[in-house]
Order: structure tokens, then C-alpha cells, then sequence
């Protein structure tokens, strides 16, 4: 009985006792949700212009965000440092089609996902080789975001909101207006779209294939770029996060794996179901919950709709 | 060039559905069993065996049990890692209850375990595959490494939180433990190995094997002729599971000696991942072929600027180590997609009907 009582009373007793508390969890949770759909947007865009499924999204967020704190320690001011890191990742995707992708056309995805793996050590390799393998933290406040925070009078407590969470939601929205212009109103985005839904039909209209991966690899280079500053402002840049990256999969699952708003949406399922487990369910089970909550979820979600909540449902053919 | 079998007559069905139809492949594989367990154990040094054999095997044998699954079942999963560990704790559990019991067996025991959570981890493959399976045996992964680190019993409630492997005698040798000797280890070893593989083969040459590959080609077409998916797909992770099972438990037996939740995390499963793809996917000597390459590579690489007399600091040859990694994993998947087998064929081939190839 106690158990039970534990299991489906005790909590919900806790959060409409403390309010307060419970909207620091959910918020905590949003934030953190908010870099999980990042993450899940870089492997998004990719899967959906090539169907690749880019294991080496994670080391590219921290490629980037060690590259743009390696360029500033080197005594590049903040700005340029940003524009070279840019850059970097302009090299890394054109270099990643040229090298790699071109190579490899009409193989099986396992195949091109496997390469991504590849790939992703080979960028580790490179970056421990480059920058070092210690943590670095990144240059928040040369960079002109916020830094301090606001405490909230909200339900009879206390709500406190880091300036630097706030601004990665909203550079996460605009992010996702921007990529939502580029891909229905530019005639690019329109390509990429044409390649997506069909790689023989858009080269037969004389789209050009590797230019639109570069294109596409560059795009998920600069979301890469957002996500390692929004993550390291939070916690340190180093590569523990490319486990951390293996939560966007669970995202995707939710999210359906070709739906940019799914990548969000499951994004902030994932973060805040995961913090409100954390806190209220997880004391009972020894605490530490989080590392496979969003996989559990996942796999419970995968057994009712498995094409995610906005992915297209797939007919299979014999 | 080495050899034709030209005038090598099948009579029976038995004799040409025969693992090694031809005569000079048993000669060629008798050949390597005497090198294996005689001229290897004589003349190998300490380091060699220790460093470099023994985890061979074991890696070659958890990528045989991975390759039941993605190789032959076409199952992909990323949980390997975390069923060697069930079977290194399962006996290390039993072990522990049942100290006089011959270490052997009691491995051999342990897969069964890690063949009982894996079918249950199997369960979504009934109705999801491809990544979605990725993310269900992720789920696997993180899980059961959660559990080896807060469920105290699994480790005795020791403080370190690592088992450490008892000194335990089979067959009148020490074999387990600090003061048992790495060739009676190395043996063990093989043995084991060798006894896997051959049954692990008979099994995908037979029925059971069949109607797995089926399910990998095409798993509507193969209900449709009546393999039940369920059976083909849950025995499948059976088999994958028991013997990532028995080299998880042989890992921390006969060369760890001790294990914490590291030695099982999902880099692992990664590293064996990466041998059944660049040692080819449904091959068992490319399980062989690709823990070879994966597990020797680092180590050859590692001693180059030794021999070169170059003076490079270690942190920096582990940073080019991954990358020299990547990029052959990426070579190796742009020139031969289908794996080291496959090439190593293709040589077989070219020899055999060389010097007039048409």
C-alpha cells in the first residue's frame, strides 16, 4: 500500500502543495527540452534532404562550440571567432560530400550510417588532437548574451529564470522560423524539399544532388553551432555531450523522424517528462533516472504510434 | 593459384551442404586450430596473449553473437554492451552461490541469463525495426547500466561498486583470478570460443538460421510462407544475447579479472558494432576478421612511433588513433560495403582462378 501510495498519490500531493516548485521542474525541463530538440532539428533536416541518419551530429555541436572558444583563446575577438567557426562548419559539410557522401550514393542506410559514425570519430580524434581533450567553458558574455537572472513572485514562491535559458528558447524559435522560411519560400529550401521527397525526380529537374548536401550538411553545421553555445553556456563544452546526443533519438521517435515541429514538440515532452520523473518518481527507485527515462518513454510510445506524433505513416510493399 | 577443387565429387546432400564442402578449407581450418592451440600458447609471450589474443576472442565472439542479430536477422541494436554485462554479473552471481561449481559451466550458464533479458528487450522488434530498434535496444543499454551501478546486490554491495573475480580451479588448473597464467587463460578461452562458433554456425546452417535470414531479406514475404516472425525474431535475440552473454562474463573472468559499469557502457556496443560492419555483416569469419582489425589496429598504431624511434606523448597517438579509426572505417565502407569477408573472398576467388581469370 505504501508503495502505491508513493507511486500515485505521494507526488501529485507534492505538486499542488509547492507550486512554486513544480514550475522551477517544468521550466528546468523546458530548457533542457529546448537542447534535446536542437539536437533532434541538426539530425532532422539531414535525414530529411538524404536520408542519412547523422550519428556525428552530436560531436559537430561540440566541434563547433570547441572550435568557437578555441579561435577566441587564440585572441580572436568573440565576433570573429563566431564567423570562423562558420566557417569550419562550411568546410566540415563540404568537405563531408565531397569525401564521403558523393562515395557512397545508392548504398543502404545502415551503411551511410555506419560512415556517420565513422565520421563522428574521426572528428573527435581531430578535436581532442586540436583543442585539447580538457573541458572548456564557453565565452558567454563575449559573445553579448545574458548571463544573470530574474526571480518570479508566481503561486506563493519563488521562480527562478537564468536570462541565458531565455534566450536559448527564443534563439531556438527563431532558429526554427528561420529554417521553416528557408525551406517553403527560397528557392533553395524549395530544392531541398524536391530532393527529399525524391532524389531521381529532383536530379532529373537538374537539381544538383551534392550541391544540395553541402547546402543541407551546412544548415545542420549551424544549428550544430547554436545548440554547443546554448549547451555550453549551460555546462561546460566537452565530449561527454555526444552522449547526451543519443537522447535526440527517443526526440525523434516522438517527434516522427522527418517532422521539423515533431523534433520540438518531442524536444519538450522528453525534457519536462524526463525532469518530473526525475524529481518525483525517481527517490524511489535510488535517483539517476534520467539517463533512460527517454528511451523508455520512447519504446512505450514506438508500440502504439511508431511513425511519431507528425511523422508520415509508411505503407509497406512487398 | 593455391589450390582447385576440381575433382572433388559430391555424392550426398549431406556432403555438399557441409560447412567446408571442399577438402583444402578443413586442412586450412585444422590448420589454424594446431596454430591456435599449440604453436600460440608456446611461443606467444605474456603480453601478446594477455593484450592482444585473449580480448580478440572475446571481441570476436561478441560480434559473432551481434551478427546473428544485425547480420542474419537484419535486427540492428546498440544494447550489446549491456548484455555482456548481464552475463558478467549473472556470473559473477553465481560464482558466489555456487563456489565449488566448475567456473567453466557456470559461464557457459550465464549466457542463458542475458538470453532471458534480451528476448525481453526483443519484444518491440515484433513490431518495429530499422532505427526505431536502435532507440528500442538504447533503451536496454541505458537501463541495464543503471541498474549494474544502484541494484547493490549485483555486486555484493562491495564498496568499490566493481566485481572482482575470485580465484576459482577448473580441471585441476587455476583459472580464474591474479595467479592464474595467461596461456591457461588463453585456452579457456579459445576453447569456449571455438565451442560457441561451432555452435552458433550449425544453428544459422539449419532451420533455426534459415528462417532468420528470411525474416532479414524480406519479413513480410517470410510470414508469408510460414516462418513465424515472432519465433525467428525473439530466437534471434535469444542466441545474440547468450553469446554476447558468455564473452561479457569471459571478459571480466579470463582478462579483466575486474569490472565496473565502464567495461560495459554503450561505447562498446559501438566498438562492436563497428566489427561486424567492417568485418561484414552475416559472416562469421568476418566477426573474426573485424575484432581482428578493430582490436589489433590501435595497438599496431600505438607502437609505430616506438618503432619509428618518434617521440609523440600518448594522449596525442590516442587522438590520431581515432582518427586513423574513422577514416578507415569510412575507407573501408566506400571501396567494400560489404566488410573485410566479403574482400577476403574476392581474394579467394581471384587466386583460385588465377592465372586465367575467365
Amino acid at each position: 500500500m505504501e508503495l502505491l501510495y508513493n507511486i500515485f498519490v505521494d507526488p501529485f500531493a507534492q505538486m499542488v502543495s509547492t507550486p512554486d516548485f513544480l514550475l522551477q521542474v517544468l521550466w528546468e525541463g523546458f530548457v533542457t527540452g529546448t537542447l534535446y530538440a536542437l539536437i533532434a532539428l541538426g539530425y532532422v533536416l539531414i535525414f530529411k534532404a538524404s536520408g542519412v541518419f547523422n550519428f556525428a551530429q552530436g560531436i559537430m555541436v561540440v566541434f563547433a562550440a570547441l572550435s568557437l572558444v578555441g579561435f577566441y583563446e587564440a585572441g580572436v575577438p568573440a565576433w570573429l571567432a563566431l564567423l570562423l567557426a562558420l566557417g569550419i562548419m562550411a568546410v566540415l559539410a563540404v568537405g563531408t560530400e565531397r569525401l564521403v557522401l558523393r562515395h557512397m550514393v545508392n548504398q543502404e542506410e545502415i551503411i551511410l550510417f555506419m560512415a556517420t559514425i565513422g565520421l563522428s570519430y574521426f572528428l573527435i580524434g581531430s578535436g581532442e588532437l586540436i583543442f585539447g581533450g580538457e573541458t572548456k567553458s564557453m565565452i558567454t558574455e563575449e559573445l553579448g548574451l545574458p548571463t544573470g537572472s530574474t526571480v518570479l513572485d508566481v503561486a506563493g514562491g519563488i521562480v527562478i529564470l537564468q536570462h541565458i535559458d531565455i534566450a536559448a528558447a527564443v534563439i531556438a524559435a527563431l532558429m526554427v522560423a528561420a529554417l521553416a522560411f528557408f525551406f517553403s519560400k527560397t528557392r533553395i529550401g524549395r530544392a531541398l524539399r524536391a530532393v527529399a521527397d525524391d532524389h531521381q525526380a529532383a536530379l532529373s529537374v537538374g537539381i544538383s544532388l551534392n550541391q544540395i548536401w553541402a547546402v543541407v550538411w551546412f544548415a545542420a553545421g549551424i544549428v550544430a553551432l547554436a545548440t554547443g553555445i546554448m549547451w555550453g553556456a549551460r555546462s561546460d563544452v566537452s565530449f561527454a555531450l555526444q552522449i547526451v546526443a543519443l537522447k535526440a533519438l527517443p526526440v525523434l521517435i516522438l517527434g516522427g523522424f522527418t517532422s521539423i515541429p515533431g523534433a520540438i514538440i518531442g524536444g519538450l515532452i522528453i525534457g519536462m517528462g524526463e525532469k518530473l520523473f526525475e524529481v518525483y518518481w525517481g527517490g524511489l527507485m535510488g535517483g539517476g533516472v534520467e539517463g533512460w527515462f527517454a528511451y523508455v518513454i520512447a519504446l512505450i510510445f514506438l508500440l502504439f504510434r511508431p511513425q511519431g506524433l507528425f511523422g508520415e505513416k509508411i505503407i509497406e510493399r512487398i | 593459384m593455391i589450390y582447385r577443387e576440381a575433382g572433388q565429387f559430391k555424392t550426398s546432400y549431406r556432403q555438399d551442404s557441409a560447412i567446408f564442402p571442399i577438402l583444402q578449407d578443413r586442412i586450412a581450418i585444422i590448420f589454424y586450430l594446431f596454430v591456435a592451440f599449440i604453436v600460440i600458447p608456446l611461443f606467444g609471450s605474456d603480453f601478446f596473449l594477455n593484450s592482444m589474443m585473449i580480448p580478440f576472442l572475446i571481441f570476436a565472439l561478441a560480434a559473432i553473437g551481434l551478427n546473428v542479430l544485425t547480420g542474419y536477422t537484419g535486427q540492428i541494436s546498440l544494447g550489446t554492451g549491456a548484455f555482456m554485462g548481464v552475463g558478467a554479473y549473472s556470473c559473477y552471481k553465481l560464482t558466489t552461490f555456487f563456489p565449488e561449481t566448475n567456473i567453466v559451466l557456470l559461464i557457459l550458464l550465464s549466457g542463458f541469463f542475458a538470453a532471458g533479458i534480451g528476448m525481453i528487450f526483443g519484444l518491440p522488434s515484433l513490431r518495429i525495426k530499422g532505427f526505431y530498434l536502435v532507440v528500442t535496444t538504447l533503451a536496454a543499454q541505458f537501463f541495464l547500466e543503471w541498474a549494474f551501478i544502484r541494484v547493490g546486490w549485483l555486486y555484493n554491495y562491495n564498496d568499490s561498486g566493481a566485481i572482482e573475480v575470485p580465484q576459482r580451479e577448473a580441471f585441476g588448473l587455476i583459472v580464474t583470478g591474479p595467479a592464474a597464467t595467461p596461456s591457461v587463460r588463453y585456452l579457456m578461452v579459445l576453447s569456449i570460443v571455438v565451442l560457441v562458433t561451432w555452435v552458433v554456425s550449425n544453428l544459422i546452417h539449419g532451420r533455426i538460421g534459415r528462417s532468420w535470414m528470411m525474416i532479414r531479406d524480406m519479413d513480410i514475404a517470410a510470414e508469408l510462407i510460414g516462418v513465424r516472425p515472432l519465433h525467428a525474431k525473439l530466437s534471434a535475440f535469444a542466441v545474440s544475447s547468450y553469446v554476447a552473454g558468455v564473452a561479457g562474463a569471459m571478459m571480466v573472468f579470463f582478462w579483466l579479472g575486474a569490472a565496473e559499469v565502464e567495461s560495459f557502457d554503450v561505447n562498446h556496443s559501438f566498438l562492436i558494432l563497428f566489427m561486424v560492419i567492417i568485418g561484414g555483416l552475416g559472416s562469421l569469419v568476418g566477426s573474426f576478421l573485424g575484432a581482428a582489425f578493430i582490436w589489433m589496429l590501435p595497438i599496431v598504431i600505438r607502437a609505430v612511433p616506438r618503432v619509428l624511434g618518434l617521440d609523440i606523448n600518448a594522449a596525442t597517438v590516442e587522438h590520431l588513433n581515432f582518427m586513423i579509426l574513422g577514416a578507415l572505417i569510412i575507407f573501408f565502407l566506400i571501396i567494400e560495403p560489404h566488410g573485410l569477408a566479403r574482400l577476403w573472398s574476392v581474394v579467394k576467388q581471384k587466386l583460385r582462378v588465377w592465372p586465367f581469370p575467365y
